[in-house]
């Protein structure tokens, strides 16, 4: 017995229905408060900092002040300027490395999902050996090719984030193949990329976008890693991962150093993964039916 | 004919969803294919549409062998043979409105282009007895019972000239399966399509079937016209379906001959030797147990049962044994 | 005085959408040794109804007022420590899916035996031949051997069978089956039914049978209760229901039933059914009511005895009288 009461709601209703679910929790809204701010911050607090580069050798280790509310480091740069600068950069890093996840990962995963008899067993083997590959390895490995930068971090996170991508999607389209309306478009004639893109594709997109908030604190916390380490974005650029390089040698002298940028880097990725709970909840069918 | 299926095989692996099936469907006929869980009934229909690939046997399409056409050579028949499904909410595309998923296959044959479609959905709408405004609707805003009617629409635009139900209305309340049925039969009536009632569901099939042909593990036991079964049924086990199914009468009900079956159904992967039914069967004797039955109308009035004891002048009674 | 009295239950849950009203100011009462079915469509409120009684409704959702007293102990204010003494030993249900109701990873006659254990303290060895006369009970045959066996290895009615043996190993007052058939074929749902009133008979058991099947009502009930958009509508003795529906819903359903088509057509109930967050001064069916008149809409029509036993809630109900 399915049949329900039907309460007719039009989309913009049921848009409106999700947005109320989500704003009840405050956990959610927590994160999407967070994650604004960490946007604001990348996207406009480059443009109201001083240049990160300017260099001030009459305050060097400063602490926090109304002229450098978060101080100054070893060269006497400000802070505050470093620390929006690096935010644009992880910015940059996580939706890049989670965009060539999602392009990449996709199509291989509907693909593989839809020709489950010849295609899948392939991909998902390629993808249980990409598992296995460390991805330090993999990420020193390309620098040494094409030298530590931004564009060798968004590759080398691309390519970590893309075996989940390709599972994720892989899963749905199982699912939904079973789906009667994908066995009426078939019995109606339908080819298999039509099928594909107007029945499948659609109808695995809450999934994804769920993974794409999850996957940018990870390529966040990657790029500082890489950076941290001397494989990714390279001094003077500023990157939250440099600045804990620079941060450890004045641990005790200037623990702010230290400080901001970890603090950074903790409440970005918080934000993002509240976000994408919520999201989650909200979005999954069947939590919302 | 519009349908003949001849000795059709479906196995999926080791199990034997369809096991040697012949059926014919004649021009604006409605057969109820009718069995349990298990009995292959949902197969067959897949079959038809060539959802699945037959294992071996023969499905004919208007005298057309369509058993192992191409996915494109198979498209251009599509037009004539359409499904409707059992889940009023898995048959929709959810990110469809109602009058894209009506209309698609009026532009996937194109029949009517952009300009003519949503002229044609909406008769079609009202045909199936929804109003206009609900072209613009997602299937998510719809009842159960709506959704049915545009599953109807889907299936019936093209006016094909077959219909495979499946379940189309086991998954409704009494009373809007009641409408839904009432509508199938106005549609019929007025279309003129022939139909293949896929059901377990005995009192639907003796309600809109011109003849019912019964499955068990596989195989069909026993087909006839309907008035036919339902007064006068030959197979053990149809007899038992027929028992089995209470009637909403306490006082016949309470007062019924009633035949329990023992046991359960045996499985598809391994059906038993002999008559497929004589683990469950009370009339049970030793040649079931080792030599099949055929389908055969000893009678020769069209009403065919595989049983050994259904002969010219005698029909078994499962009820009389206890 | 009644084993089970349910009286003014109402359950409201609360939701996205606001509070839906679930159950309405429902009052019934179970005998020792009756079957009584709760029938109506889905979303009528027969599973909250029941489900009230053990109190197995989400509680951080539920607003339930009202009163259910087991042999005359009231349940509702009942602490949780000792409603859990109460589910499974005096009160216990079964389900309708019998493939999701048992673990996978446990012996069917482990499952059984644990419940004995931790209800009835029973030592292993007694828990085990409990469990296979239990097992006998409930009609599976080669009972020891079933015991072994795991879930997955039995089919939907003998799960079904099993179930009830759990729910029935500690004896108790009262057994609440959902739809206990609805999953299962008609040939074993048979079956099913028939263990069911053997309980009744042997163990003198009083169960309340939720069910949308009204052949299944004529087969089992001895009382039936017909609810409609969470409120009761006609309750009375199975037999004089069908003789002499006075609800205009009830015989609706009756006349919807394909094997009462007339003609070649059944009789159609038209409309929707309301929605519940919303509960007008009105008789909730009086827009797809054949018999509705002015007065319908003006007030609440309460469930009147029209005969000893029968009683119903409209203003202008059939039937003789």
């Amino acid at each position: 017995m399915t049949e329900t009461l039907a309460v007719p709601a039009p989309v913009s209703a049921r848009r409106g229905r999700m947005w109320r679910r989500f704003r009840r929790r405050p956990m959610p809204m927590a994160g999407l408060v967070l994650v604004v701010a960490f946007l604001l911050l990348a996207l406009i607090g480059p443009l109201v900092t001083g240049d990160p580069a300017q260099q001030d050798y009459l305050a060097t280790l400063a602490p926090p002040s109304g002229a450098h509310p978060m101080g100054t480091d070893d060269l006497g740069r400000d802070a505050f300027a470093r620390i929006a600068h690096g935010a644009q950069v992880s910015l940059q890093a996580g939706v890049l490395s989670m965009l060539l996840a999602m392009v990449v990962g996709i199509p291989i995963g509907l693909v593989a999902g839809f020709y489950r008899r010849w295609l899948d067993p392939i991909v998902m083997r390629l993808v249980d050996v990409t598992l296995a590959f460390p991805f330090l390895v993999f990420a020193v490995g390309l620098a040494a090719i094409i030298g530590p930068s931004l564009k060798g971090v968004v590759i080398a996170l691309g390519f970590a984030q893309l075996p989940a991508i390709i599972r994720i999607t892989r899963g749905e389209v199982l699912a939904i193949r079973e789906m009667d309306y994908v066995a009426a478009a078939i019995a109606d004639g339908a080819g298999d990329g039509h099928i594909i893109f107007r029945y499948v594709l659609p109808n695995c997109a809450s999934p994804l976008i769920v993974q794409a908030t999850v996957a940018i604190p990870t390529a966040i916390i990657g790029e500082s890693t890489l950076s941290f380490l001397g494989l990714g974005v390279q001094p003077p650029t500023p990157s939250w991962g440099v600045m804990l390089t620079t941060a450890q040698q004045y641990l005790s002298d200037a623990p702010w150093l230290a400080i901001w940028p970890g603090l950074m880097i903790a409440l970005a990725t918080l934000g993002f993964n509240l976000l994408g709970d919520g999201l989650r909840d909200v979005l999954d069918p069947r939590s919302a039916r | 004919m519009i349908l003949r299926i001849d000795n059709l095989v479906k196995h999926y692996g080791p199990v034997r969803a369809v096991d040697g099936l012949s059926l014919e469907i004649g021009q604006g006929e409605v057969l109820g294919l009718v069995g349990e869980s298990g009995s292959g009934k949902s197969t067959v229909g897949k079959c038809v549409l060539r959802l699945t690939e037959p294992t071996a046997g023969a499905i004919e399409l208007d005298g057309r062998d369509i058993t192992h056409l191409s996915r494109r050579a198979m498209r251009p028949l599509r037009r004539d043979v359409h499904m409707v499904f059992q889940d009023p909410y898995s048959s929709l595309n959810p990110r469809f409105t109602i009058g894209q998923i009506v209309g698609e296959p009026l532009l996937r044959h194109k029949v009517a282009d952009r300009r003519t479609v949503s002229g044609r959905v909406s008769a079609m709408l009202e045909k199936v007895g929804l109003r206009q405004e609900m072209a613009s609707r997602y299937p998510h805003e719809l009842s159960g019972g709506q959704r049915q009617r545009v599953g109807l629409a889907r299936a019936l635009i093209l006016e094909p000239r077959l219909v495979v139900a499946d379940e189309p209305v086991s998954a409704l309340d009494v009373s809007v399966q009641a409408s839904v049925l009432n509508l199938i039969t106005d549609l019929q009536r007025d279309m003129g399509f022939s139909c293949l009632f896929i059901t377990h569901d005995l009192s639907v099939v003796e309600f809109l079937a011109d003849r019912v042909a019964v499955m068990y593990l596989g195989k069909i036991v026993e087909s006839g016209p309907t008035a036919e079964i339902f007064a006068e049924p030959r197979h053990p086990y149809t007899q038992a379906l027929l028992s089995a199914a209470p009637v909403a009468d306490p006082v016949r009900q309470r007062d019924r001959r009633r035949i329990v079956l023992g046991g359960d159904v045996p499985s598809p992967v391994d059906p038993p030797a002999g008559c497929r039914f004589h683990t469950r069967c009370p009339l049970a004797y030793d040649a079931c147990r080792t030599e099949e039955p055929p389908l055969h109308d000893p009678r020769g009035n069209g009403h065919p049962a595989a049983c050994h004891l259904v002969t010219a002048d005698r029909v078994p009674d499962a009820a009389a044994h206890r | 005085m009644s084993l089970l009295e349910i009286s003014d239950l109402t359950v409201d849950f609360d939701t996205e959408d606001g509070l839906v009203q679930a159950v309405r100011d429902i009052s019934l009462t179970l005998d020792e040794g009756e079957i009584l079915a709760l029938c109506g469509e889905s979303g009528c409120g027969k599973s909250v109804t029941a489900m009230s009684v053990p109190r197995l409704l989400p509680p951080d959702t539920t607003r339930l007022s009202g009163s259910v007293k087991l042999d005359g102990r009231e349940l509702t204010t009942l602490p949780e420590s000792q409603m859990r003494q109460v589910r499974g030993k005096e009160v216990s249900v079964v389900f309708q899916e019998p493939m999701t109701s048992l673990n996978p990873s446990f012996t069917v006659g482990y499952q059984i035996s644990e419940v004995l254990r931790r209800h009835e303290g029973l030592s292993r060895q007694a828990a085990g031949r409990r469990a296979v006369e239990l097992l006998e009970l409930v009609g599976i045959p080669a009972p020891q051997r079933r015991m072994k066996e795991y879930p997955h290895q039995l089919s939907g009615g003998m799960r079904q069978r099993v179930m009830i043996a759990i729910a029935v190993a500690c004896s108790p007052r009262v057994l609440i089956a959902d739809e206990p058939t609805t999953a299962l074929d008609v040939t074993i749902q048979a079956g099913v039914l028939d263990v069911f009133r053997d309980l009744r008979d042997r163990l003198g058991t009083a169960i309340i049978l939720i069910t949308h099947d009204l052949g299944v009502v004529a087969d089992i009930a001895d009382r039936a209760v017909v609810m409609y958009a969470g409120r009761a509508v006609e309750q009375a003795p199975v037999t004089e229901l069908f003789a002499n529906p006075r609800h205009p819903y009830t015989l609706g359903l009756m006349n919807a039933l394909p094997s009462a088509a007339v003609n070649g057509r059944l009789a159609e109930i038209p409309g929707m059914v309301p929605s519940p967050l919303s509960d007008p001064d009105e008789c909730a069916f009086q827009a797809r009511c054949p018999r509705a008149q002015a007065d319908c809409r003006l007030s609440r029509p309460s469930l009147e005895r029209h005969a000893p036993e029968h009683l119903a809630a409209c203003f202008h109900p059939g039937g003789k009288s």
